[in-house]
């Protein structure tokens, strides 16, 4: 049995009940054919009355009932394995965190989750009571043969183990080859499905029909060496019957000779031909369901794949055994020219060493952060002084202790926020007082398989209430910023203080709940379009419908036939990109407890007339609340106090907006 | 259904399926037959020449079921490919025309391609099993009649409940929770969904949890409704096990009643045993079946949907030389039950003349363009080329000349050439490299490396650079038309300024139509139309706009306002 799912099944007390019942049970059934065989042979022979026929009928109901019961068990076996190991894998989901998981696969992901676990199925209900039917069935077959007659059961015994040896053997020998179909196989699956969703590129640029000849050849090619895997993978299963029923043979042909002179009586031959098959049929039975079991091993594997707290299931290629195959079928899907070089440099693993920030330990939201000397409310947080300049020097190892020794003279506080009031310029010298003081200490921040790091080296000390665009060209980092801030990445090096506090020292969830987040394209989930801005506060309908107004998002949510009760389909596919972003804008003003807003590219896909209105809504959220803006467009960055240049990870420019022209 | 109409050109393929299937238990029929007759037989002390011909029978049965079996599941895995082949082009086939899908999701996708699967199960896992035990149970049934009749309606009525009852139990029992199966499994599917895609919304608003509970529920009702279907399954096969010992134990009674000797009572006895083995998986097959045939009902509703765009039924040529759009009055409707998502509208491109489309979001500009690459249909007005109405056109011959950036481009999970390849097929490193370079994507290109392969759902792509290589596909594709849909969208303020700049440098002299939301750079197009609500509510050079009341002065106030330098 697989090693991790055993030790699953051991673990999961409802699991190992109902799998010893399942395997109690086909064990029994198994036993109780020889009993039927015995009573067979016995009326069959006229050794038994005919009367023997209801103790038969007896028999065959109880292998009929113990089959129900070893069904039941089963599925309840697999459904209680299935909903562990979903609920192991949504959690490390969760824990892996959303920056790590997108670099996995999100769509295998999703599929494993999903349906990916129930080829676990037929590993579960057919191939392990199968092996546990095989591991007894068969001695007790024998044991029965050696009692009733020595050369009959010499023949079986000598050419049972033929199974397992020539199955062996054979499957050593494809072993290797039929894996690699398998996976070439879910691949071309999936590639026929990557053609179908392009499909609309490819119609624009005329390459649709040809691409119909594309699959027909690649399904041709790909048929051809299934095909040539096949022969030799059936093999296995031809010498397994060759050896079953040749052993029959074998049985039966001396049986008939010996009772041809008389040295043997009819009951036991009749037994004895009734029980031989009986001897092959449990070993056939599981090699039978090998092939099935085995995708149930590849699901199996891929979840403890993510499951494993490893590095390297950091590692993008983690979840894609199949991207060497890749490589020659993807060029040949797309153009009928073969790639010059089908190489893969930025992913292989031969980029440099994956960086602590993502394979180090990491908080777990929600249970990592120190109950103690972590302060998690923010008044508490926001007590704490800015930390001095002379920690910028410190190594990240102790940067680490900050908590400890947090407790620097209060005065800074006052002159920090008078000097941050005053310099925001609302008028009002004391912002509230739940916001805190942003800083960044020599940050920088490392994806996996990545050679340039995300931010490098940055520093930031971003004030209460202060207003910082972040601008600069796609994947500058200005994204990972923000990600940093909302703890989805931690830092290789440096450290990020909110309210003095380090982060890494912070309950996430906590600290999270003090933040309003707009991603880049922000997910819309299968529910209402209430649940989707209230997702995760309490709001009441009047809050929701208040929000949704804020952002711009009532006049067409009210045009919706059901309103805010309407049902958003798939990833939100009936609204357009504009009121996706506007449903997300509405969800951080749906928080009007936030602290801190990060809105990345809030305005991207707006026209002219919906970005203004999505600017003075962002402007009225920002008042009393720090707000760090990834922008694109002017009126955007003018909305700031402050604009933040990045560079491919490092701050180039900070300036302050160059016109003003709406203030 | 039409087996060989999913499968063309395979019936003998599949033919030498079914007879390796049959010969194969018959074999094991066979081989059973022969030792209950050799045994039974030499029990009553026959002369050794008597039992001769039984001991070449059972060795010969014993050596060709394996054999049979061989060439059965070969032939049947080979058919079942072709099958599945041709059923996946047969789908594409009919999505290639714009329309049958209109704007469903992904997950419908790929639901229609595992439909495509249900092909191959119902080969090798519904018909070729099912044809197989057809002639094994015939075969048994004719033994018993030749032996004793009564016994051979006896082996006719188990082998029916075994082989048809059953199945068609199963069969209905998974139509029937199909329908509560297939919503519990959507809902199971969302809301992993949700969790991946949506991690980062989630954790940000501390929502994870939740979702996390309701993912939980949706996974135990699932696996409550598939409890209930093991347990349907078990007692199906349970059955079945009952049926069969009943049926023999029931065929020795009739047997010894009428006293036909011990001969022809074993053999009886123990063909109808064996005759079963291969009926029994019917019942699991019977409820593969009621899957397959509700995938396959979907595919055929596919195959069955008219295109949106419906081609003419004998194309005119397509018109030559410089290109001329003629757009009449056009009126496009999505929805019967809507307004028309384009009104009335009319514009003429002629050769090297560049319109830019401006207008709020849902106005109906990417509609417009939809309608001119013959992606959308006309309900009235006309689209012509050079005098030709497109409507008489093949659509493929109206994108080959108008084309270039749409909506939502997409990247393919193959190597950045080849994702840029598909709109130049015969493009040269030279070529790409340009087209990279004028939608200035040079630099990412360089850091990422030609030959790395980009992510499903663009995800290893960010939304810039999706869009600048989307460009670049037009760039190098190079229609007589270009027709470019948002092509600074999602782009950083310089990137984009600088991008539209060049894109303009670059169309400079050649047919364009530009759909934008941005209106710096336009002065320097031809004609600017203004759309709101589907209908063009103003036109002109960009000079004459900024000063006339409307949409686009408000606009460009705005922008020039929250921008300040211009």
């Amino acid at each position: 049995m697989h090693k991790d799912l055993l030790r699953l099944a051991r673990a999961e007390r409802t699991v190992r009940g109902h799998l010893l019942v399942c395997v109690t049970a086909a064990v029994l059934a198994g036993l109780l054919v020889l009993v039927q065989a015995e009573l067979l042979a016995g009326v069959l022979s006229g050794a038994f009355a005919t009367a023997a026929l209801l103790p038969l009928a007896a028999v065959v109901a109880a292998r009929a009932l113990l089959g129900l019961l070893q069904g039941v068990a089963a599925g309840r076996t697999a459904g209680a394995l299935k909903s562990a190991l979903r609920g192991l894998l949504l959690g490390r989901l969760r824990d892996l965190g959303p920056a790590r998981l997108s670099a996995h696969r999100s769509g295998e992901l999703v599929t494993l989750a999903g349906r990916g676990l129930d080829a676990l199925d037929p590993y579960v209900t057919g191939y392990l009571p199968a092996v546990a039917v095989a591991a007894v069935v068969p001695f007790a077959v024998l044991v029965r043969l050696f009692t009733a007659d020595l050369a009959t059961a010499v023949i079986v015994l000598l050419t049972l183990p033929l199974i397992p040896v020539f199955g062996a053997l054979v499957g050593w020998q494809t072993k290797a080859v039929t894996e690699r179909q398998w996976r070439a196989l879910s691949l071309l699956g999936g590639h026929f499905l990557d053609v179908v969703r392009g499909l609309p590129t490819l119609r624009a640029f005329g390459r649709a029909r040809h691409q119909a000849e594309v699959i027909h050849q690649v399904a041709g090619a790909h048929r051809a060496a299934t095909m040539r895997t096949l022969r030799v993978a059936f093999l296995s299963s031809l010498v397994l019957e060759l050896v079953a029923s040749l052993s029959l043979a074998l049985v039966a042909v001396p049986v008939g000779l010996r009772l041809l002179s008389g040295s043997l009586d009819l009951h036991t031959a009749l037994l004895v031909l009734l029980l031989a098959p009986e001897a092959y049929i449990p070993l056939r039975a599981m090699g039978a369901r090998f092939h099935a079991a085995m995708e149930g091993v590849a699901a199996a594997d891929q979840t403890f794949t993510v499951l494993r707290p490893d590095p390297e299931t950091t590692d993008p290629d983690a979840l894609q055994p199949g991207a060497p195959t890749l490589q020659p079928v993807a060029p040949a899907l797309l153009s009928s020219v073969p790639a010059a070089k089908p190489g893969v440099p930025a992913l292989q693993p031969s980029a440099p060493p994956l960086s602590a920030a993502s394979t180090g330990p990491r908080l777990p939201a929600g249970d990592g952060a120190p109950d103690g000397d972590a302060p998690s409310s923010a008044p508490d947080a926001a007590s704490r002084p800015p930390t001095r300049k002379g920690r910028l020097a410190r190594t990240p190892s102790a940067a680490r202790q900050i908590p400890a020794d947090g407790g620097t003279p209060p005065p800074a506080l006052a002159v920090a926020r008078f000097v941050t009031g005053g310099d925001a310029g609302g008028g009002d010298a004391v912002r509230s007082p739940g916001v805190p003081e942003i800083r960044l200490e020599e940050v920088t921040v490392r994806y996996p398989g990545r050679r340039d790091a995300a931010l490098d080296g940055v520093s930031l000390v971003i004030a209460p209430g202060e207003r910082v665009a972040l601008v600069g060209e796609s994947g500058a980092g200005k994204s990972t910023l923000l990600h940093l801030l909302l703890g989805f990445v931690t830092p290789a090096r440096g450290r990020v203080l909110a309210g003095g506090v380090d982060l890494a020292d912070l309950d996430l969830d906590a600290w999270r709940r003090r933040l309003a987040f707009v991603p880049q394209r922000p997910h819309l989930f299968a529910a209402s379009v209430a649940e989707n801005i209230r997702l995760g506060s309490p709001a009441s309908p009047a809050q929701v419908a208040a929000a949704a107004a804020s952002a711009h998002a009532a006049e067409f949510v009210e045009a919706l036939p059901e309103g805010y009760d309407t049902a958003i389909g798939e990833r939100g596919a009936n609204l357009s990109a504009g009121q996706r972003q506007r449903i997300a804008l509405a969800r951080a003003f749906c928080r009007p407890g936030a602290e801190v807003l990060l809105l990345d590219e809030p305005t991207a896909r707006l026209d002219g007339r919906s970005e203004a209105a999505v600017i003075e809504a962002t402007r009225a959220l920002a008042h009393d609340r720090t707000a760090i803006v990834v922008a694109h467009r002017p009126a955007m960055i003018d909305l700031a106090d402050r604009v933040i240049r990045l560079e491919a990870g490092r701050v180039t420019a900070e300036t302050r907006p160059t016109t003003g022209a709406t203030r | 259904m039409n087996v060989l109409r999913l499968a063309p050109g395979m019936g003998r393929r599949l033919l030498v399926a079914v007879a390796a299937g049959a010969a194969a238990e018959l074999a094991a029929v066979g081989l059973i037959g022969a030792a209950a007759w050799l045994i039974t037989r030499a029990a009553q002390q026959p002369s050794l020449a008597a039992l001769s011909v039984a001991i070449v029978a059972v060795r010969a049965f014993a050596t060709t079921r394996g054999l049979f079996r061989y060439g059965e599941r070969l032939a049947g895995h080979e058919v079942a490919l072709r099958a599945q082949a041709s059923a996946r082009e047969r789908l594409y086939e009919a999505l290639v025309p714009a329309g049958p899908l209109g704007r469903r999701g992904a997950d419908l996708l790929s639901r229609m391609v595992d439909d495509t699967d249900a092909v191959q199960d119902l080969l090798v896992r519904c018909l070729l099993p099912a044809a197989a035990a057809a002639v094994t149970a015939a075969a048994a049934i004719a033994v018993g009649a030749f032996l004793l009749p009564a016994a051979a309606l006896v082996l006719l009525a188990g082998l029916l409940v075994a082989g048809v009852v059953l199945p068609a139990c199963t069969a209905a029992a998974a139509r029937r929770r199909s329908t509560r199966l297939a919503p519990a499994r959507a809902e199971l599917a969302a809301g992993v969904a949700d969790l991946v895609h949506g991690a980062a919304d989630l954790a940000a608003y501390g929502a994870t949890e939740r979702a996390l509970e309701a993912a939980a529920r949706a996974d135990a009702r699932l696996a409550a409704l598939e409890r209930r279907q093991t347990r349907a399954n078990a007692a199906a096969l349970a059955l079945g096990t009952l049926v069969q010992g009943l049926t023999v134990a029931a065929i020795v009674l009739v047997a010894q009643a009428a006293g036909i000797g011990q001969v022809a009572t074993a053999v009886l006895a123990l063909t109808a045993l064996v005759s079963f083995e291969p009926v029994l998986p019917l019942a699991a097959a019977g409820e593969r079946l009621a899957g397959v045939m509700a995938a396959l009902r979907r595919l055929r509703e596919i195959r069955a949907t008219p295109p949106a765009v419906p081609g003419p039924a004998t194309p005119a040529a397509p018109p030559e030389g410089p290109l001329t759009v003629r757009v009449d009055d056009l009126v496009v409707r999505h929805d019967p039950a809507l307004p028309p998502a384009l009104d009335g509208v009319s514009l003429t491109l002629p050769p090297g003349r560049r319109v830019a489309v401006v207008g709020p979001s849902g106005a109906g500009k990417s509609t417009l363009l939809s309608a001119l690459m013959r992606t959308a249909d006309i309900e009235s007005g006309s689209i012509r080329l050079n005098d030709v109405d497109v409507r008489d056109l093949a659509p493929d011959d109206v994108r080959a000349r108008m084309t270039g950036l749409t909506q939502d481009p997409y990247v393919f999970r193959a190597s950045l050439r080849d994702n840029l390849r598909l709109a130049g097929p015969d493009a040269g490193q030279e070529e790409l490299a340009d087209a990279v370079r004028r939608a200035r994507l040079e630099t990412w290109v360089e850091r990422t490396g030609w030959d790395t392969t980009l992510g499903e759902d663009g995800r290893t792509v960010s939304g810039g650079q999706l869009q600048r290589l989307a460009l670049a596909r037009a760039l190098l594709h190079d229609p007589e038309i270009l027709l470019l849909d948002e092509p600074a969208e999602s782009l950083d303020e310089p990137t984009a300024d600088a991008l539209m700049a060049d894109l303009l440098d670059a169309t400079r002299g050649r047919t364009t139509l530009l759909v934008t939301h941005r209106l710096r750079g336009l002065e320097q197009v031809d004609e600017i139309i203004v759309l709101e609500s589907g209908r063009v509510t103003q036109r002109g050079h960009h000079d004459t706009l900024t000063t006339t009341p409307g949409y686009y002065h408000d606009l460009w106030t705005s922008e020039t306002l929250t921008a300040g330098t211009r």
